[in-house]
């Protein structure tokens, strides 16, 4: 997994891309979480995410979580074919903000 | 319809995970039924890999190895094989997650049900502690 963060108006978008596994969860929360943490609106875009499973889905799950208790928001952006399949089949395309 | 029977040893670590996917991949290329559930099955024997370096190691790499098997019969049987040495598991407590649930645990097993038929826990195999089957048919 590589990564790019990008600020603009207070909102930091997180290009995430490659696979996202059990592998590098704890980088991608280490990159995500102290953004959220630190009140800002965070974009999470997904468009060049090859794969994620399960540990994944946990990231984004926990990244929402602390937006709610922040009283911010994580929205996901540009969600590649085979990362929807996987939100789609844990049932949380209602949960998750998807624009 | 081709049949198919292929096995790797991977040591048991997250990094090795993407290895295991990629040989999962190379194999179920070489069906085309298979090659048209590509992504889930890759997911589901991801899933199950995982959860033998998340549970049956507690996440610690180990020079340990788990054992992949892939078979694919003529009659359309899928049989995903995993075989590790780690702790034994515990059939009863392996349960998927409630949906209602808004967490990540259970996720992967219920990943794992989502997209295969049937899945068997055995711990009989000898040289091996535990034994896992994923079946689907074609």
């Amino acid at each position: 997994m590589t990564y790019k963060v990008t600020e603009e108006n207070n909102i930091s978008t997180v290009f995430l891309n490659g696979e996202i596994d059990m592998d590098v969860t704890d980088k991608a929360k280490e990159i995500i979480i102290p953004l959220i943490e630190a009140g800002k609106e965070v974009h999470i875009n997904l468009r060049d995410v090859e794969y994620m499973d399960s540990s994944g889905i946990s990231v984004l799950i926990e990244s929402h979580q602390v937006s709610q208790e922040k009283n911010t928001r994580v929205v996901l952006k540009e969600i590649s074919k085979s990362v929807l399949k996987v939100i789609m089949m844990a049932k949380l395309e209602q949960i998750l903000i998807i624009e | 319809m081709e049949k198919i029977s292929e096995y790797k040893t991977f040591e048991v670590n997250s990094a090795n995970l993407k290895h295991i996917r990629t040989f999962a991949r190379e194999v179920f290329n070489k069906s085309e039924e298979l090659k048209n559930y590509q992504e889930e099955l890759v997911l589901a024997l991801a899933e199950a890999a995982q959860n033998i370096v998340k549970h049956a190691y507690n996440g610690k790499p180990s020079s340990d190895t788990m054992k992949v098997e892939i078979n694919y019969s003529e009659d359309g049987l899928l049989l995903i094989e995993l075989y590790d040495k780690g702790k034994a598991a515990i059939p009863e407590n392996i349960k998927p997650r409630n949906l209602d649930d808004i967490k990540a645990g259970g996720l992967g097993t219920f990943f794992i049900g989502q997209i295969m038929d049937q899945v068997i826990f055995k711990t009989s195999k000898i040289d091996w502690i535990n034994h896992l089957i994923l079946k689907k048919q074609f």
